[in-house]
């Protein structure tokens, strides 16, 4: 779960990490109190869970009221990379005499936090070229020690004058990483201006698996309707740009599936991974699910180990009598309790395939007739 | 021969009196897997399936001389049962469970390192060596034994990949699940070299996906390899940003992309299936 940075600030602060005033802004009316509030020159932010937001024009600066009001009216009608904007950041402009790069994140290769510094902060860290980049492995059970802060700040080319507020607050987002089981907290730019750091922006990503042990955290929504429904009912599903609808049960065999449609010519609707060893219950949810998108052709791929063949083939017996399926279905069963899920199959005039390049190939075709 | 896993291996398996502990300790036992002990705390004293259940790990280990341990816990306790299973002196441990925190993954592997335990998973199907034993979820029935290693990070592809194999007359030596998540405990490489020293395996399919840079390693081992090796990649035409249901399976900052994975593993001399059904007629190519 991504944390808008209004959000990942409060955080920053509640660490006491130094973070720029601000306030959240909903409509352009509030912008210009925000303002009063604030001060002159003042910053304003669109917040939304995408990167590139400067080279969007989703910040900008306000030196009146005026400006305040008239730049939050157009921030709010942007969209950025197809996310509305809905609220505004409204902060203090800093003098800046630099900007640094400064984020903790997981080394999935390595199985252990890193820390990842450069001095050319402010730009997107991936275009940073890596001879400026500085990276530090941390051990998880010992965390962030005196002599990390020293060799980063070191090879930041920090005045020495600066090293122990650098430590400071390198101490603290690791502390955040850690408390709040964080894959990410990156700060870019921290802003040195004049003599002490700022954290000027915050992007902070909470491990989905570990958010029940924080309801202290605020919840953020990314999801479409379908998406939301599908995972509510503990399914992993993600809308694509496609026409055929597709399920399978593994996350593995659902890519390899939408890699098939793709190989033959066709265009997947979605990833819906059942889960191996869904009962007919939730199969029949998923198939519901798969209509909503209304599809050309239906792609449903089972491979069965520990998901029962008849249970799916029940669950697409019962979604078709008691919501009807208008559009084509094609069905590869394979696995446990086969024969009898072929035979209720067969009673629905579904003659299942068994081999998944071939269900494939038949359901391309399908749907271009369609 | 087999890597990691072979008939002599004796497994206790933890939270063996939850429903899926259960289920599958009796599929374990029916396809000849010597499980000798089950833990779960506050149950011990009873048997399940003529397999003696204890309240620790360090009974399991002195009572029954366990070897091999196989997580069946839900994802809150996984990380307190895997550390418990290697201070016992377990030195394969299976984690089954999805949706373990990476931050308890993280401190699993550096446990695991120190006490030099081999930990497979999170949120894998295990491992199996046909004919010899297996431990976790494989569908057994699918299974052969032959000269064909393989490690994967998905349960169900695999599935599909050894069904394909074991019709078209390709047995396999071992077959691994690394995992789905973004930390586990093995890399490609670790099984590579497995595969590449075990006299039995002749070659190795390698079943990848994308996200990480596990593949991009692997390819930079696979050049020195005697043994061919033949991969497919999963989610050639997932979009960025978004999760393809395991938590390891997603493009960040244009890292982890299919292409990029499939240009080193080519690069390295290694044969790459664009789908699944492809992986036997890339083998036949070869003269095992």
């Amino acid at each position: 779960m991504k944390l808008y940075e209004y959000m990942g600030k409060e955080l920053f602060n509640s660490y006491g990490l130094p973070v720029p005033e601000g306030t959240v802004i909903k409509s352009a009316a509030e912008a210009k109190q925000g303002f009063a509030a604030i001060g002159s020159p003042a910053v304003v932010k669109a917040q939304v869970l995408s990167g590139k937001r400067g080279k969007a024009g989703g910040i900008k600066f306000v030196d009146t009221p005026e400006e305040a009001e008239h730049a939050a009216a157009e921030l709010l009608h942007m969209s950025i990379q197809g996310l509305a904007v809905d609220q505004l950041l409204m902060e203090e402009k800093l003098k800046i005499d630099q900007e640094y790069y400064l984020a903790v994140t997981i080394d999935a290769r390595a199985g252990k936090p890193v820390v990842i510094a450069s001095a050319a902060g402010g730009m997107d860290i991936e275009e940073v070229p890596e001879d400026r980049i500085v990276k530090k492995h941390v051990d998880i059970n010992l965390g962030i020690q005196p002599y990390h802060a020293r060799e980063i700040s070191y090879r930041l080319g920090l005045k020495a004058e600066f090293f122990p507020e650098f430590a400071r607050i390198l101490t603290g987002i690791f502390l955040i990483f850690r408390e709040k089981d964080a894959e990410l907290v990156e700060i870019n730019p921290l802003i040195l201006s004049g003599d002490h750091f700022v954290l000027g922006d915050a992007k902070i990503t909470i491990d989905d698996s570990a958010l029940a042990k924080h309801p202290e955290l605020p919840r953020v929504e990314e999801k479409t309707e379908n998406e939301k429904l599908a995972n509510a009912l503990g399914l992993a599903y993600v809308e694509l740009d496609g026409d055929i609808a597709i399920m399978a049960n593994g996350a593995g065999i659902t890519m390899g599936t939408i890699d098939a449609i793709q190989y033959h010519g066709g265009r997947a609707a979605n990833f819906l991974d059942a889960g191996g060893g869904s009962n007919k219950e939730a199969t029949a949810k998923a198939l519901e699910i798969l209509l909503i998108s209304k599809p050309k052709a239906i792609f449903i791929n089972i491979f069965g180990g520990i998901t029962r063949c008849d249970d799916v083939a029940g669950a697409f017996a019962q979604v078709k009598a008691e919501k009807g399926i208008e559009v084509p279905v094609v069905i590869r069963l394979v696995g446990t309790n086969q024969e009898e899920g072929l035979r209720i199959l067969r009673e629905c005039g579904i003659e299942a395939y068994k081999s998944m390049n071939e269900a494939a190939m038949k359901v391309v075709e399908l749907a271009k007739l369609a | 021969m087999a890597v990691i896993l072979d008939e002599t291996a004796r497994v206790v398996v933890q939270g063996i009196t939850g429903q899926q502990g259960l289920f599958h300790t009796k599929r374990m036992l029916a396809y000849g897997t010597k499980v000798v002990a089950g833990v779960t705390p506050s149950k011990g004293g009873q048997a399940i399936e003529n397999v003696p259940v204890y309240n620790t790990l360090a009974e399991a280990v002195q009572e029954q001389g366990a070897n091999v341990s196989c997580l069946f816990v839900p994802a809150r306790l996984a990380k307190d049962a895997a550390l418990e299973a290697m201070d016992a002196g377990i030195k394969v441990v299976v984690a089954i469970t999805e949706h373990i925190p990476v931050h308890d993954a993280m401190e699993m592997v550096d446990f695991a390192r120190r006490r030099e335990a081999v930990l497979i998973g999170p949120n894998t199907f295990g491992i199996i060596s046909p004919g010899k034993s297996k431990v976790g979820i494989p569908p057994d029935q699918y299974f052969k034994p032959g000269p064909i290693g393989i490690v994967a990070r998905s349960g169900t592809l695999t599935y599909e990949i050894v069904a394909n194999l074991t019709e078209a007359g390709y047995g396999q030596s071992t077959v691994v699940g690394m995992g789905g998540d973004r930390v586990v405990g093995l890399s490609f490489i670790d099984m590579l070299q497995r595969f590449e020293e075990d006299p039995e395996s002749k070659a190795v399919v390698l079943i990848g996906e994308i996200g990480g840079n596990a593949e991009e390693e692997a390819a930079e081992y696979i050049k020195d390899m005697s043994k061919p090796v033949i991969a497919y990649i999963a989610g050639k035409n997932a979009p960025p940003g978004k999760r393809m249901g395991h938590a390891g399976a997603i493009i960040e900052r244009g890292r982890g992309t299919f292409q990029s994975k499939v240009n080193a593993l080519k690069a390295a001399g290694a044969l790459v299936a664009e789908l699944p059904f492809q992986v036997p007629e890339l083998l036949r190519t070869l003269k095992l």
